[in-house]
């Protein structure tokens, strides 16, 4: 992509947008949001990044392969739905605790890990997907 | 825990404990890894011989926990005199193979993996003889199966051996299906679960409609690992495995799988006439049919897999005769059967690793050389041959007493019985007296004993054969009455000694052994002219295994290629003609379709978006060029996704953003490599067809869906998630809710779809085909994903 504008805006953009995913992921269970979305706008994020910069320089920003970020997503969904086990409930049993930090109640649950890890084989998945086409062939 | 006797729930741990130990086992204390491991069997023998007092009392002995209460699947044991002689046959043979294989074996370098293997088969087949519950028993069956096609494939270098393994695991695991088939119907139309329930359940199987049916799916199951004809041709095959398996899982134990399932289920599914045709047409046929194709072998080992075929068919004929002496007869036959069955392959073994041949007809004359392996090898061949006072004697009269008593039917059956054991006779001598005998051919340079091991077990083996009939009285006592009691599903007495009755069982005996010898001394003539027989008929059902195979295999080719013919305007015509048939179909025919709705009032904005959708869909079919018209269709997209947000569903239309967004962007980049042209420059008549099937298409999920919203909506799962999402859940976001928890494992399972899709596409994109100059090239995704026009 030629645009002197996209490549300048994109860091930013795509910075933005990946904070963003985050926040819709984690008010997801209360707000319209959740994993799903939140890893569609950040895989649309690296899409962007991608078509600005080269795959390359998103490869880089990612660190990880994408489908390492999928298949490490799947693994937190199993593992969030395997700690019911334990404790004698069927696998994927929602465990709740409510600790205070900073004087306020902050819900940590299993299925907020489950969310994560969807989040994440979203965005591994469909960056995955993306960058592939995206690359020019060698 | 149900029983209180766990002790016999443990020792099926052990022999799993010494296969995971015998790797480590044999990396570290290679010296003394062998006698070590031996000791796992031989203390699983020990507390077994603890059952022995009791068990002869006519108690059975029950243990087990809850495996799945959900389903009513227990994991359970029961020790009574059929699977306690089993279980005895397995651990104890079981302590003398593991040592000689570790003398068999000497340095080889895959030792612990081969003694794992051996280790986890003797721990399946353990399960499978004490296995009470159906379930339990099955998977110990399978396991048995596994091991068996592991062992045999043992040197899996070689192709003989991986085919043989191959045809072992499909043929014996074909039949284990059948056999989960016939367990379930049990299940199914008479609630029994158990060995137990069934032993209890009197006529309660044989009353049912469905008892030919589960005759013929256990028997299929019995037959294919019991080796009866025509599922017999993976036996001699498995002679690929080295021989201490063959000695174990190939004469002495898991071949008696099959027999061992008609023995137990011969008082619930026996002694109809189903059972007393069946059995003894296999049986008599796979008897003779084996003996004669042992004759026909050279090779010591595969002399020994087609007699154990003929001994495997006597067994089957024997049970299905009906009668109490025929199931004695078969107890008997059965253990005398492991102890010189299992001592002749261990001797053979070491007749190839001593003189390095087993041809029968380049060996001879070993007598000097190995004098304690021929001892070995005459004790159980005249066991073989039924020659008193060997165990063999034993079971050979009574096979005849049982069948001369019978009516014409088993008169039949007694010709094939004296016909069969007459060819065992002569097998028997071919490979325990041939080698030993007459002038040593100058090709075996060096015979040799080897390590004590090599003749010690199967000696053994002969001297058990030979104490048995020398203390008959208190064998049928300890052993063969419990186990023919429990097999019978009464008390049966057992007297035959070894001492010789004048008698018509007596007669034939004579007659069988004179036949025996005659064919003893023209084996080679007989050997020839068997092999011209078969090379002229040129078929067989070894052939025909291959021929299956292969036809299955250019059958699924065929099948495959008119699937998945690698087109994908076919593949899209195909999916959407489905769609369009699905929900046009079941509306017109059933007289359903929706009747014409009252048009809402809406408002000005309400008609904005509406507009919206229509520009784009006109939008697409008027786009000049490809790119255009995928734009165009997200312009569709966002206009519905801006309707979800009217109508209040947020979470939904956020995601149809997003997925429409994404789909644009992946689209158009998917077309940017697939170098298609530009634009679509089919003529009308050809573009017609698509244009109908889109119309028919969308037409029918448009009428489909104003049909479903016509119907009073169920609304109890969306009051349940509205009534729970807050209390149960802890979240105001229902929809989330639904996903990351009431619906938890849906969603599992698509995030593994979303992963394994990504694989998937990954690997496409990434295809590249080996050029005739050798370079890698890209495939222009085009050849073979779509089928339209190229520049």
């Amino acid at each position: 992509m030629r645009s002197v504008i996209l490549r300048a805006t994109a860091p930013y953009l795509t910075a933005l947008m990946v904070l963003f995913s985050i926040f819709v992921l984690l008010r997801g269970h209360n707000e319209p949001g959740g994993g799903f979305i939140g890893g569609l706008i950040a895989a649309s994020a690296f899409a962007i990044y991608g078509i600005a910069c080269g795959v390359a320089s998103v490869r880089q920003a990612m660190h990880f392969h994408p489908l390492a970020i999928a298949g490490a997503g799947l693994m937190l969904a199993v593992l969030s739905g395997c700690l019911s086990i334990p404790l004698e409930r069927p696998f994927l049993t929602g465990l709740w605790a409510f600790p205070a930090v900073l004087g306020g109640d902050v819900g940590l649950s299993t299925p907020m890990f489950f969310d994560i890890g969807v989040y994440l084989v979203v965005v591994g998945s469909i960056s995955a997907i993306a960058l592939a086409l995206e690359e020019e062939d060698s | 825990m149900m029983g209180s006797d766990t002790r016999f729930l443990l020792i099926l741990a052990l022999p799993f404990l010494a296969a995971a130990l015998a790797p480590i086992l044999f990396r570290r204390l290679p010296a003394i890894a062998a006698a070590g491991l031996a000791l796992f069997p031989a203390a699983a023998f020990a507390i077994l011989l603890s059952a022995l007092a009791p068990v002869a009392g006519g108690t059975a002995i029950l243990a087990g926990f809850n495996w799945i209460p959900e389903l009513g699947i227990h994991f359970s044991v029961r020790l009574d005199g059929l699977s306690l002689v089993f279980a005895l046959l397995i651990t104890g043979i079981g302590t003398l193979i593991v040592l000689y294989a570790g003398a068999y074996l000497g340095q080889h370098r895959d030792r612990g993996r081969f003694f794992a293997f051996i280790l986890l088969f003797m721990g399946a087949m353990l399960g499978l003889v004490l296995a009470d519950d159906l379930a339990t028993l099955f998977v110990f069956w399978e396991m048995t199966s596994v091991t068996s096609f592991l062992l045999i494939g043992f040197d899996h270098e070689r192709e003989a051996a991986r085919r043989a393994a191959i045809q072992a695991l499909a043929i014996t695991g074909g039949g284990g299906l059948a056999l989960l088939a016939g367990f379930l119907t049990i299940r199914e139309v008479a609630g029994l679960g158990s060995m137990t329930q069934i032993l209890a359940s009197g006529e309660a199987l044989r009353m049912t409609a469905a008892y030919p049916a589960i005759l013929i799916l256990v028997l299929c199951g019995a037959f294919t690992k019991s080796a009866q004809m025509p599922f017999h041709v993976w036996l001699p095959n498995a002679m690929e495995a080295p021989t201490p398996v063959s000695a174990y899982l190939h004469s002495a134990t898991m071949v008696k799988a099959g027999v061992y399932l008609l023995l137990r289920l011969n008082p619930a599914l026996g002694g109809t006439a189903l059972w007393e045709t069946i059995l003894p047409a296999f049986g008599s046929v796979t008897l003779v049919g084996g003996a004669l194709l042992a004759l026909r072998a050279s090779d010591l080992k595969m002399v020994l897999a087609y007699t154990t075929v003929a001994s495997l068919g006597l067994l089957v004929m024997l049970i299905g005769a009906g009668s109490q002496e025929a199931v004695a007869a078969a107890v008997l036959y059965l253990i005398a059967h492991s102890l010189f069955k299992g001592g002749l392959f261990m001797v053979a073994g070491s007749i190839d690793h001593g003189a390095g041949t087993r041809d029968i007809e380049r060996l001879g004359g070993l007598r000097a050389a190995m004098p304690l392996t021929f001892a070995a090898a005459l004790l159980c061949a005249l066991s073989m041959g039924g020659v008193t006072p060997l165990v063999g004697f034993l079971a050979k009269e009574t096979i005849y007493h049982a069948l001369v008593e019978g009516d014409a039917a088993s008169a039949l059956l007694l010709i094939a019985a004296v016909a069969g054991n007459a060819l065992m006779f002569a097998a028997a001598f071919l490979v325990a007296l041939a080698p030993f005998v007459g002038d040593r051919p100058g090709a075996i340079a060096h015979p040799h004993e080897g390590p004590p091991a090599l003749w010690l077990a199967p000696l053994v083996l002969g001297g058990l054969g030979l104490a048995a009939g020398l203390f008959a009285p208190a064998f049928h006592a300890a052993f063969s009455v419990p186990m023919a009691s429990s097999a019978a599903g009464r008390p049966v007495a057992i007297d035959i000694g070894i001492a010789p009755h004048i008698n018509l069982p007596f007669a034939l005996s004579l007659a069988t052994i004179a036949i025996g010898i005659v064919l003893y001394l023209t084996a080679s003539r007989l050997r020839r002219a068997l092999v011209r027989g078969l090379e002229a008929i040129g078929w067989g059902p070894d052939r025909g295994f291959d021929q299956m195979m292969r036809g299955l295999l250019r059958g699924a080719f065929g099948i495959t290629r008119i699937l998945q013919n690698g087109r994908l305007d076919i593949y899209i015509t195909v999916t959407f003609t489905v769609i369009a048939l699905a929900v046009w179909l079941p509306m017109t025919l059933t007289g359903t379709l929706p009747a014409v709705p009252v048009m809402p009032h809406l408002r000005f904005y309400e008609w904005m978006v509406l507009a919206l959708i229509l520009i784009g869909i006109f939008a697409v079919v008027r786009a000049k060029n490809r790119l255009t018209a995928i734009v165009s269709l997200g312009i569709q997209g966002f206009a519905v996704a801006l309707l979800f947000m009217l109508l209040g569903a947020p979470d939904l239309s956020f995601t149809q953003f997003m997925v429409e967004t994404l789909s644009v962007v992946v689209l158009a980049l998917v077309m940017t490599r697939l170098r298609l042209s530009p634009s679509d420059h089919r003529p009308w008549r050809e573009m017609l067809p698509d244009v109908a099937l889109a119309v028919a298409g969308g037409a029918g999920i448009g009428l489909f869906l104003l049909r479903l919203t016509q119907r009073p909506f169920d609304n109890a799962l969306s009051d349940f998630f509205t009534a729970y999402s807050r209390t149960i859940a802890h979240g105001r976001n229902i929809v989330n809710v639904i996903i990351v928890d009431f619906r938890g494992v849906d969603t599992m399972g698509e995030i593994a779809v979303v992963m394994t899709t990504g694989l998937a596409i990954l690997a496409l994109i990434g295809i590249r085909v080996i050029r005739r100059d050798g370079a890698p090239a890209a495939v222009s995704p085009a050849a073979p994903a779509a089928g339209e026009a190229r520049p």
